[in-house]
């Protein structure tokens, strides 16, 4: 789960970083979030993890804070391994 | 003889309907552009007519790029001196099969392989790019002349916008030069190149370039609907529906008009039913400058906002940019999905660039 949180930190930090995120803290609030930042998630994701995020799963909750998206991740990793 | 060759060739592309128009057109250097081999030969002479087909071809949008087996310098140094260097993006002057000069000019300039056509004297080459690259269109040199009369070199109408395409296009590789070699955010990068992007009502001068898109467009695009000049300007005049197209300059030039939208306005909510981007702005973040103009207005007219989305292999971004803007699927109409937002959170426009609404 560290691990987890901690590659989606760095990843993060590329477009936040004139600030240090919370893992609480709603990205998506933070301001302008565009598609290309998006998409660039998504793929990082999908990549690194070696999952693929569904249509259904693109949901802002999914993604808004560092935590929401480490449980996202888990969980799809789980399903993976339940295979 | 070749003439009426040519224009029975065309009477029969004709019938047979649309022909896939090309994008870009690749060369050939030896006894393609100039009679004789440049190794063999330092003094060769441009062949006849070569230079007048490449200007016209320039003049219609197209873009040009080379793929020779020869010494890059030598090479790119003869075109200097012909006067012709400027023409040629991606231009791939190396050992490598030609297949993979093909890949890779398709792939710095972004757009499908298929969009391509290849001109080269020797029929090994020819074949060779074919067997690799089923869709491209592989022209032998020697009927050189025929070329400007083909209907996949015709593009149905010649924009602003195309006659100075290769232009952009050579700003565009000036841009992500800089931006590959800077080292903070993105958006920091962004906010350097003081970008305008303008969003403004389908005048009558834009139709063309308006149909353009929507042909041209696969990436960046929602749905895919194609419209005619008929069509757009009959939306344009229409009570019921919001057409309107964008445009985006920065520091280093324009991007050209590079955004379509079409939205019908229903009593309860409004239906977007296009959204379309040019793949060259695809790192501006200006399509959701866009979507969010949309959000904003509907918002404002107390409308809900419902969007069509149809999937093909490639513009699965499009999808992601409805779900981050907070879009959420509501019905599916065979291949269509139909999606849904309650616009409680319209984002700002962002600080990185200057938006400009023209009513």
């Amino acid at each position: 789960m560290e691990e987890i949180k901690g590659k989606i930190k760095v990843f993060l930090s590329r477009f936040f970083r004139k600030h240090e995120l919370g893992d609480d803290e709603n990205i998506f609030e933070l301001g302008f979030v565009n598609s290309l930042f998006a998409m660039q998630l998504i793929m990082f994701l999908e990549k690194e993890f070696s999952i693929r995020v569904e249509n259904k799963d693109m949901d802002l909750n999914n993604f808004k804070t560092i935590n929401s998206t480490v449980s996202f991740i888990e969980s799809k990793m789980n399903l993976v391994e339940a295979k | 003889m070749n003439t009426v060759a040519v224009q029975e060739k065309k009477v029969n592309a004709d019938e047979k309907g649309e022909e896939k128009k090309v994008k870009c057109v690749v060369w050939d250097l030896d006894n393609t552009i100039w009679d004789g081999v440049l190794l063999e030969d330092e003094n060769v002479v441009l062949r006849d007519g070569v230079v007048d087909i490449i200007k016209e071809l320039d003049q219609r949008g197209m873009l040009q790029s080379i793929a020779s087996k020869n010494e890059y310098d030598l090479a790119m140094g003869k075109l200097k001196e012909m006067g012709l260097d400027e023409y040629f993006l991606y231009p791939q002057i190396n050992w490598n099969s030609k297949s993979i000069s093909i890949k890779t000019i398709a792939q710095s300039i972004n757009i499908g392989i298929d969009s391509l056509a290849f001109i080269d004297d020797q029929s090994f080459e020819l074949e060779e790019v074919a067997f690799t690259h089923k869709d491209v269109l592989c022209l032998r040199a020697q009927e050189l002349e025929k070329i400007l009369n083909l209907p996949q070199m015709n593009p149905k109408f010649i924009t602003e916008d195309s006659k100075i395409r290769r232009l952009m296009y050579q700003s565009d590789i000036e841009r992500k030069k800089i931006e590959e070699n800077y080292e903070g955010p993105q958006e920091e990068f962004l906010s350097t190149l003081n970008m305008v992007f303008t969003i403004s009502p389908v005048g009558d001068g834009d139709l063309q370039r308006a149909e353009e898109l929507t042909v041209r467009t696969h990436q960046l695009n929602t749905t895919g609907y194609t419209y005619s000049y008929e069509d757009l300007d009959a939306f344009r005049k229409s009570e019921k529906h919001k057409l309107l197209i964008s445009s985006l300059d920065d520091k280093y030039g324009t991007y050209g008009k590079i955004g379509l939208c079409l939205v019908e306005c229903e009593s309860e909510f409004w239906v977007l039913k296009l959204l379309l981007m040019s793949c060259r702005v695809m790192s501006r973040g200006v399509g959701t400058v866009m979507l969010n103009h949309i959000m904003s207005l509907a918002k404002k007219e107390g409308k809900r906002l419902r969007a069509e989305f149809v999937s093909n292999d490639r513009n699965r971004m499009m999808y992601v940019t409805f779900k981050f803007a907070g879009f959420k699927e509501i019905d599916q109409v065979g291949d269509m999905v139909i999606l849904e937002n309650d616009l409680e959170h319209v984002q700002a426009f962002p600080e990185y660039l200057e938006v400009k609404i023209i009513e």
